[in-house]
């Protein structure tokens, strides 16, 4: 079975992102980019497929500009045998996204796709859902544990009343969770033997498929500021303060 | 001519507030209609409920065996098929909306305008992003449905009045999908309130330092009323269970008060909680940038500071 993986690069998760004055975009400049924290629990689950013997070949899978290549050699250290780089100098948005999905999956014939369950840059949490319609297949969303047997994943779903248990029949859609797993390190010698792997370049406009981005952003701003508030000494006055608020 | 549809959330036969928050998104819209479909298996008390709160035109409901549990995959084409002839149809960002809302989307070919904040416009909305340290105004196709999640914080529920509304059996045709199964839930059995819509709400962090020590905070909640919630750190290290999470890939919550105890405020948490009314943090660590938002700070060991905040009650 292969094993196709989103992999999203994004701007780190500990940079503060700032608002430009003029409210066109956010400052991007300069500012560090990482694989999207989702992806890699993506990537790393299907590597422990992987090496439990589930799948035979995890492929990682980027949409961007002509230097998101460094950023799928990480993928390719961090153990996946082959990259498919998506070119395109315009951000997708997650229908677009999905679409190009698609189309790699008529392609490649994966038993299972997983991605993160959200970017954490435009944070839609869309494109395996929006896949998995498309391709008329099941989706796991937010998982917290996968298991895959007789042709199909047992998947563990966090959901705001708990733990929500569904089967799904493969070919299917898997999105992460924070806690499904905790990503290897990079170590340096895969580095090294990332470089050797093959990363597929493939132009977006040759894929054929509908790109318009149905969705415009007019403006960007920074969110409303909470005020700083004060300090108080003791119990005492923090409950005293409450009270006066009507709080208690 | 706006004609809103919103689709329910629902679980053990009740209708769940997040409903009567979209609702309330949806009449920001000032549209002609809002209906509420309902899919279950048993739809009675569910549609009674929805029928009731106000500014819904119309409750349609789906009862079948299929709908007994809310897979995407089933009830996606469902929703798909009903949607046809409204201009809006929104979700309440919980995870229930955030699962099926973009599988009808791609059914629908549209896009999916995630977590709406205001409305500007009937096609313009804004949102977050970049965990809510950017708002983005965005406008949608004005000749295609606008899909959208609705961020149950930014809203109020609307109110539940005297009113009821109309309720409709709708037989759709739709052949639905088997290849995915609803195994079991496990829900957290907790007589407390309910985290997403609690008034109050006490958070515990890493700080509180393991699984036994966070009574403490559930003794705190209790007293005074409050839903305990935590966060990632105090989930990932197994204190309390995943359905506590408080932040930008768990709860975005608004109560009026929220206690943040031994939480240091990393930025993924404070984009849950920064539309409280009133935030309160307790930490040793003067420096932690929980302090930054907080309306009233304490600096201290909370294992000698909570009973005294009892005492004090």
């Amino acid at each position: 079975m292969k094993i196709l993986v989103g992999y999203k690069r994004v701007v780190d998760y500990n940079v503060r992102i700032q608002v430009k004055p003029d409210g066109s975009g956010v400052v991007t400049d300069g500012v560090k980019l990482s694989a999207n924290p989702f992806d890699d629990i993506a990537l790393e689950e299907a590597l422990r497929l992987r090496e439990k013997g589930v799948a035979e070949e995890v492929i990682v899978v980027g949409i961007g500009p002509a230097d998101l290549t460094a950023h799928l050699r990480n993928g390719l250290a961090m153990g996946a045998n082959r990259a498919i780089h998506v070119v395109t100098a315009e951000a997708v948005q997650p229908l677009t996204a999905a679409r190009v999905f698609l189309k790699l999956i008529e392609k490649e014939q994966p038993g299972l796709v997983i991605l993160g369950k959200q970017a954490i840059d435009d944070d839609a949490n869309q494109t395996g859902q929006m896949l998995a319609a498309l391709w008329d297949r099941p989706q796991a969303t937010f998982a917290g544990k996968v298991e895959i047997a007789d042709g199909k994943a047992t998947v563990t779903r966090e959901v705001d009343a708990g733990l929500e248990v569904i089967e799904a029949e493969l070919p299917a859609v898997i999105t992460t969770d924070l806690r499904l797993n905790e990503p290897r390190f990079i170590k340096l010698p895969d580095i090294m033997k990332a470089k050797s792997k093959p990363i597929d370049s493939i132009e977006l406009a040759s894929l054929n498929v509908e790109a318009h981005d149905h969705l415009k952003t007019t403006h960007y701003a920074a969110p409303a500021k909470r005020s700083k508030g004060v300090m108080v000494k003791d119990a005492a006055e923090l409950v005293a303060a409450l009270k006066q608020k009507g709080l208690l | 001519m706006s004609k809103i549809l919103v689709v329910a959330e629902h679980l053990d036969g009740k209708l769940n507030s997040s409903t009567a928050r979209a609702v309330s998104a949806a009449a920001a819209v000032k549209p002609d209609n809002i209906d509420v479909l309902i899919l279950a298996d048993s739809v009675d008390t569910i549609a009674t409920d929805a029928s009731k709160i106000e500014g819904v035109s119309k409750v349609l409901t789906v009862a079948r065996s299929e709908n007994s549990h809310p897979l995407a995959a089933v009830l996606a084409p469902q929703i798909a098929k009903a949607a046809a002839g409204y201009s809006h149809v929104f979700f309440p960002s919980t995870t229930f909306g955030k699962d099926v809302a973009p599988r009808v989307a791609a059914l629908l070919g549209v896009a999916q305008v995630s977590d709406v904040m205001t409305m500007e416009a009937a096609h313009t909305f804004t949102r977050p992003i970049y965990a809510g340290n950017a708002i983005i105004t965005v406008e949608a196709h004005p000749d295609h449905a606008v899909v959208a999640t609705i961020r149950t914080a930014s809203w109020p529920a609307a109110g539940s009045g005297s009113q009821s509304a109309t309720i409709e059996a709708l037989s759709l045709d739709v052949a639905l999908p088997t290849h995915t199964r609803f195994i079991k839930l496990r829900q957290g059995n907790s007589d407390r309130p309910d985290l997403q819509s609690a008034g109050k709400v006490v958070s515990g962090g890493r700080g509180v330092g393991s699984k036994e020590n966070f009574d403490i905070i559930y003794k705190l909640a209790d007293k005074i009323g409050a839903a305990v919630g935590a966060s990632r750190a105090a989930v990932d290290a197994g204190y309390v269970p995943n359905e506590l999470q408080v932040g930008q890939t768990g709860k975005i919550i608004a109560p009026e008060l929220y206690m943040a105890i031994g939480i240091s405020g990393a930025i993924q948490h404070l984009t849950g909680i920064k539309d409280a009314g009133t935030i309160v943090a307790i930490n040793k660590d003067a420096e932690a940038p929980i302090f930054e938002i907080a309306d009233l700070g304490l600096v201290g060991d909370l294992f000698k500071l909570i009973p005294e905040l009892e005492q004090a009650l």
